[in-house]
This record gives C-alpha cells, sequence and structure tokens, in this order.
C-alpha cells in the first residue's frame, strides 16, 4: 500500500517512526438521569456501569450477568414490555468483543431505551426468552451471525443459514465473499456461488 | 396392531412450502398434524438470505440506500424512508420541509399498494379469486405515480439521505387527487365483496386469534397489534417526517382475528388517502435536499430508527465507527418478528386456516430473510 498515492486529505504517519497509537473515538454521549436510572442505580448498583444519552436515545450499559435480572425488572417494574430486538455488534479489538443490543420498548412510557453489554468470544450470555419470548428467533439470528451461543434458549440453532454452514458471517473476521465452500460444493453441486 | 380402531390417529408431521403458493415466497412451514388439526409448526426460512447486513458493512451509506430497498420489496418506500431517516439522524440533519411532506405522500401511497397486495393475494388464498384483479388494478395506478416520479415501479431507490434527488414531476399532484377521489369507492366496493361474505367470514372469523398480550410477549407489530386492540402506531406514538401535522385515526379491532386484521388493514387504506390529501394540501416550496456532505462520514455513535412500515415496526440500528461505511447496519424487520407468531396462532387449529394466518400476517420473505 506504500506505493499507492496519497489519499486527498488525509494526515499520513511519519515514515520510520510509527506513530503514537490513536485511542479510537468515542460516541460523544451526555449522562442520562431519570427516575427511571434511579430507580434501576438503586436496584442493581454497580451492575450497571454506565446511563448514557447520545442524539436523544438512551442506554444503559450492564455486566452480561445481570442482564435477564434487568430485563426482568424494567418489564415487571417499569412498564418496558415490548423486546423491540437483539442484536450485537462484533469489535474484535476489544478484549469484550461483542457488544449485545437490546432494544426495549415501554406502551405505557412511549419510552424506548437500549440495554448494551460486553462479552467476550465463547462466553455464553443468558437468554432473555423466558422473560420475552420473542427473544427466541432474534437470539438465534445473534447466534446464526455471531457465534454468540445463548445459555438456556430453547431452540439453540441457526435459523437463516443451513444448519450445517460453517463459520459466522457477520463476525468482521468473515470476508463478505467467503462461503463454506464445502458446503456449497456438496449441496449445490458448485464451486462457488458468487 | 391389534388395539387399534379405525378411530386411531397417529400425529403425521407434513411440509408445507418451500414452494407453495400461498406461503407468499419461499416460507416451509413444518406442521405437526393430527388428522386435520394443528399441534405445531415449525418455520423454516432464510431460502431467500443475501447477507443485506453484511453487505451494508461494505458499502458506504449512499450506496447501500437501495439494497434496503430489496427487504420489503412490496413497500420499498417504507424501507428507503427508514434508512434514510436512520442515517439522517446519525448525521444529526433533517429532510428540509418540502421533501418531507413529498416523502410522506410517497410512503403514503406505498402503504396503499402493499395492502393492496396483501389483499389481493391473501383474499386468493382463501378461495376468493376476483379481488386479486380488483387490487392490482388500483395499485397500477400507484406504480404509475412511482414510476413517472424516479423511474422504477418496485425497488424504487425514491429518497436520498437528507432528502430527496428528484422535483415533482408536472402533473404529479393531479394524478395523486385522481387516485385520491377515485380510491375510496373502490375500498368500498371491495367491502360490498368481502367484508359480508359468508364464505370469507367463515374462513376469517375466530382463526389465528392473537391477544394484546401475545402481540406484546411476541413483539408482533403493526396492523396485527392493532386488530388486537391496541391502539399504537408509531406516526402518532413517535411522529417522524411531520406526521404528527396530520390528522387521521389509528383503527382498532377487538378480537385480534383474521378478520379483525382484515378490517384493520382496510380502514388504514382509507386513512393512507385521507393523508395524501392533506399532504398535497401542504406542499411548501423550498429545496428538497438537505446540506449533506458528498462525502458522508457521520460521527462515532450509533442510533436506532424506526418507522411504521406497513406490516409493523421496522427499525434500522446504525452503529458508526467515524468511517465512511457502516460498522454495523441491523434492520428490524417486522415480517421476520411478527412471523414467529405463526406457532402459537396456529396451534389447534385447522390446516387449511394455516393458510388464512400465512396471509393475515403479512410476510415479505425478503425481509424476513434478507
Amino acid at each position: 500500500m506504500a506505493d499507492q498515492p496519497k489519499q486527498e486529505g488525509k494526515p499520513q504517519p511519519a515514515p520510520g517512526g510509527q506513530a503514537a497509537p490513536k485511542a479510537p473515538p468515542k460516541m460523544a454521549v451526555t449522562a442520562w438521569e431519570s427516575d427511571l436510572t434511579r430507580m434501576l442505580q438503586e436496584q442493581f448498583g454497580d451492575r450497571i456501569l454506565e446511563f448514557s444519552s447520545y442524539l436523544g436515545q438512551e442506554f444503559l450499559l450492564a455486566k452480561p450477568e445481570a442482564v435477564v435480572t434487568i430485563t426482568e425488572f424494567l418489564k415487571l417494574e417499569a412498564g418496558f414490555d415490548y423486546l423491540v430486538d437483539v442484536t450485537a455488534v462484533d469489535y474484535p479489538d476489544r478484549p469484550e468483543r461483542f457488544e449485545l443490543v437490546y432494544i426495549l420498548y415501554s406502551f405505557s412510557r412511549n419510552q424506548r431505551i437500549r440495554m448494551k453489554t460486553g462479552i467476550a468470544d465463547g462466553f455464553k450470555p443468558a437468554t432473555v426468552a423466558g422473560v420475552h419470548p420473542t427473544a427466541n428467533w432474534m437470539e438465534r439470528e445473534v447466534f446464526d451471525m455471531f457465534g454468540i451461543e445463548f445459555d438456556g434458549h430453547p431452540d439453540m440453532r441457526r435459523i437463516l443459514l443451513p444448519e450445517e454452514w460453517q463459520g459466522y458471517p457477520l463476525r468482521k473476521d468473515y470476508p463478505i465473499l467467503q462461503q463454506d465452500q464445502a458446503w456449497v460444493r456438496e449441496n449445490l453441486g458448485i464451486d462457488s456461488a458468487q | 396392531m391389534a388395539d387399534s380402531t379405525y378411530l386411531d390417529s397417529t400425529e403425521l408431521v407434513i411440509n408445507m412450502g418451500p414452494q407453495h403458493p400461498s406461503t407468499h415466497g419461499v416460507l416451509r412451514v413444518i406442521l405437526r398434524l393430527d388428522g386435520e388439526k394443528v399441534l405445531g409448526t415449525e418455520c423454516v426460512i432464510g431460502y431467500l438470505h443475501r447477507g443485506v447486513e453484511k453487505i451494508g458493512e461494505n458499502r458506504t451509506y449512499q450506496m447501500f440506500a437501495p439494497y434496503v430497498d430489496r427487504a420489503d420489496y412490496v413497500a420499498a418506500i417504507s424501507n428507503g424512508l427508514g434508512y434514510c431517516l436512520a442515517v439522517e439522524k446519525l448525521l444529526n440533519v433533517e429532510a428540509p420541509p418540502r421533501a418531507q411532506v413529498i416523502r410522506v405522500i410517497l410512503t403514503e401511497l406505498n402503504r396503499i399498494s402493499s395492502h393492496l397486495v396483501w389483499l389481493g393475494t391473501h383474499c386468493l388464498d382463501i378461495g376468493a379469486i376476483t379481488p386479486l384483479f380488483y387490487t392490482f388494478r388500483e395499485r397500477e395506478m400507484i406504480m404509475n405515480i412511482y414510476e413517472k416520479y424516479c423511474g422504477a415501479r418496485l425497488t424504487t431507490h425514491a429518497f436520498r439521505i437528507g432528502g430527496l434527488q428528484y422535483e415533482l414531476y408536472e402533473g404529479f399532484e393531479q394524478e395523486c387527487r385522481e387516485f385520491c377521489d377515485v380510491f375510496p369507492p373502490l375500498v368500498d366496493d371491495y367491502e360490498q365483496l368481502l367484508t359480508g361474505n359468508r364464505i370469507l367470514l367463515g374462513r376469517m372469523s375466530n382463526v389465528g386469534v392473537l391477544t394484546a398480550e401475545d402481540c406484546k410477549a411476541y413483539g408482533v407489530t403493526g396492523p396485527m397489534l392493532r386488530a388486537a386492540g391496541v391502539k399504537w402506531d408509531l406516526r402518532k406514538a413517535q411522529p417522524y417526517s411531520g406526521y404528527e401535522q396530520y390528522d387521521f385515526e389509528i383503527p382498532t379491532g377487538r378480537n385480534g382475528d383474521t378478520f379483525d386484521r382484515y378490517v384493520v388493514r382496510m380502514e388504514e387504506m382509507r386513512q393512507s388517502v385521507r393523508i395524501v390529501l392533506q399532504a398535497l394540501e401542504r406542499i411548501p416550496e423550498g429545496p428538497i435536499m438537505a446540506k449533506v456532505p458528498k462525502v458522508i462520514k457521520p460521527p462515532v455513535g450509533e442510533v436506532y430508527v424506526s418507522i411504521e412500515a406497513p406490516k409493523g415496526e421496522l427499525g434500522y440500528f446504525i452503529a458508526s465507527d467515524g468511517s465512511t461505511l457502516p460498522y454495523r447496519v441491523r434492520i428490524r424487520p417486522p415480517s421476520f418478528v411478527n412471523l414467529q407468531a405463526l406457532d402459537i396462532m396456529a396451534r389447534g387449529s385447522l390446516v387449511a386456516d394455516v393458510v388464512a394466518i400465512i396471509g393475515t400476517i403479512d410476510i415479505v420473505l425478503g425481509e424476513v430473510d434478507r
């Protein structure tokens, strides 16, 4: 890449000497404080690491062990009775590689919040399907795409990809053109599905 | 065998789909049956999986916009609106008023055309062939408006991040007004043909009942939730694109059965006409594009933005790492989530009801599988 013409406007690291590693830019969040956060703080203490708000959207960062109890508490005590979505984001450079995102909505408050938790590769977070049955398919999709297995899930199988497929496509180390060559050859009788 | 009598039955497992005309695409349902009675179902999905979310991570924000149209291709404009709103939120910009009103017109027309496809195919599934020809005739008028506006009929890519690319063509307002004149009496016609029809009532009443509690537990949104009596519509609950300025009703049902969902969707089409007419009255002058940089590089952050798509809550969760490519795009599809409730709706019903229930969920497999 060194011979390539420089990209316009991009500061290039000085040749030879390694530039000091820059800390990755962070989300410019503001603190989130309300009756709800105070209630959660009281109930869960240091099991909730952070209450923040970004562009007017509120989220909390919880320890993975506390996710199910927080979800249950939010549902029963605060009216967050609709689990909108469960998804994940892969940050391979972080020690806690995956960030699970739970989006919750309360019909009575007309409020939507997000609950996030960081987990390491191989960690098996507990399922929230016992609290919100809709999590069943959502967590299956997270398993399918990221390889995060949910502990206690009633039906932990792939959902969109074939069951025998190898690899988890939404991980960052899975290139866009990668496929399960053996599966494609065996089941489709072709060398490539591209 | 000696003990068995003629009346004994064994559990039977059969496949419905993936090539079955009533599964609206490539949905495979494994049915466990006791005679005609459904003991349980299992959906096998993913036949249309194209890895849209992975593609999103490898395209710039603008390049990804046409892809979202291919999720729910029956309501492509709604998909586009949701995605554009999400990126606009991430960039902290808002489309100019003129663009917002035009967006509302096109999105509501899209709601009508999506419901028309549902009405035609759903009735076809449960034995009424005629409505399909009527609904596709009316849908054609909407398709023509799209075609004249942006050149495409189905996967339109009508909106851009920050507003619109195209100005309205000459005669747009007139054609929309013509449609709004012609259409409501036609909905009355459909209703005359269908609503009191005994065969249709027999196929729809008390079939696939889903209570409000079940809807919330399974995350079911859209007309299905409203049919269960919950007056909840994101256009009212958390208005976007200026929906708070329009006067319209949220139709609801009582029993949450297939018939109620039918009634709710029929009424929604009428309400959409109302919104379109109000919007036509107030298209402001002005620019149609906000100031959005040519190279879109949102600051590091993440947002979740959702809209009331014809099928329910359609959300986009986008995480940005500050580069030109989205770090993660998650599409929260209403069809996928609503389909999960098939099992509890179908349990205890008859095989033929499964067809009606699949139809009433109004799934589009492109969105289920992404």
